[in-house]
């Protein structure tokens, strides 16, 4: 299932520069605050769901390759957090939901 | 290609936009380019225009020796209309071709704004099934022209130049170890971190993984050492009194990754090696750092770990990777 329709489906709002999001395809996702375990257990092309809205989680997503990070219950990353990441290429987006919801609705979706 | 058509920007000044990792490992972007890629550096800057009065059959030979299908048409320096080699056709139908231009122009004007992506043109030129756009400025003065051919063009133009900027790069940097003869040679990068500095947290470890993919390592090597490289410059960020330095030394069949401080050292170098156990004051920990993760990360990472601690001296942390014959020499990294 490509991030345009996970960002449809879940009405997710786009907080980085608009870019052809039918042609990434996440595969499965990783759900942590702790910046290490993300490092540990987030893999290439995951879907990375977090409260953290901070600049840090920039350069995480960006080391690993994540196919972009939800930052949920409405955190709101500053300006230069949403620079960066047009900068290097990494996609935010943005709920109201608890990460619990996006994870089980994510996982009905069959983004396992 | 047509002699008299103006030069775009981008053939003139190039492009200059950061390439993100996956960028520099595999170039395959002409979607986002139209995201990125703005109507202005595409679009044709001088326009032959007419104005309402002129006799259709002058415009018809401007369209001639020119060879375009269209003309914007100007009254008193206002974008009145549009007349096209479709509209000239109908009043050569008529034998009309005396008549003035405003008889047989179209005045649905459908515009783009200079600013807009390229993208917005294309969605334009899909639901209005037109040959041309005009290009108009914020007071809605004409700028320019864009046809599809333009798109096409500038995209591929685009592509070409960051494709040949990163396999310059990449060309260079992944024969340096052929080029350079020695008994044994190590390319040594330093990057100096400041203790607190939580706004550039990981920049140099984005550095360092991008270094070693175009020094032409593959991506599981330049990844694992790249997340190895972060815990190291977010300890020295989080954990030390002055920062320190980050040190990558690259060869062939090595790298070494090592950071050293002067303060304030570690009490019990068995007690921080374990999972969970962390030092870190609330404040960082409610960033999401201090999992107590770190170093249990980069052990997972590194081939071979060695850290050496004394209180009130300082800390010093090597790790090793060893890489196989393949990468680093020169020749072609795997995706």
């Amino acid at each position: 299932m490509n991030l345009q329709t996970i960002i449809d489906q879940l009405q997710l709002t786009i907080l980085t520069e608009p870019r052809d999001f039918t042609s990434i395809t996440p595969q499965g996702g990783y759900a942590s605050d702790l910046l290490s375990c993300v490092m540990a257990g987030a893999k290439n092309d995951n879907l990375w769901i977090t409260l953290q809205a901070h600049l840090n989680i920039v350069a995480v997503a960006s080391m690993l390759d994540v196919a972009a990070v939800i930052i949920t219950e409405n955190a709101q990353p500053d300006e230069a957090t949403i620079n960066k990441a047009n900068e290097q290429g990494v996609i935010l987006l943005s709920t109201h939901k608890f990460s619990y919801e996006i994870c089980g609705i994510l996982w009905e979706m069959n983004i396992r | 290609m047509t002699p008299t058509r103006p030069q775009t920007e981008q053939e003139k000044f190039g492009r200059h936009r950061p390439l993100t990792d996956r960028d520099a490992h595999e170039i395959n972007r002409i979607e986002e380019l139209s995201y990125d890629l703005k109507v202005r550096e595409v679009m044709a800057h001088n326009v032959i225009t007419t104005s309402p009065e002129v006799p259709l059959a002058s415009a018809l030979e401007l369209l001639r020796v020119n060879r375009i299908s269209g003309l914007p048409v100007i009254e008193k320096g206002r974008l009145v209309g549009v007349v096209s080699l479709e509209d000239i056709v109908r009043a050569l139908q008529k034998n009309e071709l005396p008549l003035p231009v405003k008889n047989y122009m179209s005045t649905s004007l459908v515009t783009v704004k200079a600013t807009d992506s390229v993208v917005e043109a294309i969605k334009t030129f899909s639901e209005k099934r037109l040959g041309r756009l005009l290009v108009v400025d914020e007071n809605h003065n004409l700028t320019g022209i864009i046809t599809k051919g333009d798109i096409t063009r500038g995209i591929l133009l685009a592509v070409q130049h960051d494709y040949k900027e990163e396999e310059v790069r990449r060309y260079r940097a992944s024969h340096l170890f052929e080029d350079i003869v020695s008994d044994r040679t190590t390319l040594v990068l330093r990057y100096n971190i400041k203790a607190g500095d939580f706004t550039h947290g990981g920049n140099a470890s984005s550095n360092i993984k991008r270094a070693l993919l175009r020094l032409g390592a593959d991506f599981q090597v330049a990844r694992r050492c790249g997340i190895a490289a972060y815990e190291a410059e977010m300890n020295l960020i989080i954990h030390t009194t002055h920062g320190g330095i980050l040190k990558l030394e690259v060869e062939p069949h090595k790298i070494i990754l090592s950071t050293n401080d002067d303060g304030p050292g570690i009490d019990d170098v068995q007690k921080v090696l374990q999972p969970g156990y962390s030092t870190a004051t609330d404040e960082v920990r409610a960033m999401g750092f201090g999992a107590g993760m770190g170093l249990v990360n980069i052990n997972k990472c590194v081939d071979k770990m060695e850290l050496e601690s004394a209180h009130g001296k300082g800390t010093k942390l090597v790790m090793r990777i060893f890489i196989s014959s393949e990468t680093l020499n020169g020749k072609k990294a795997t995706p």
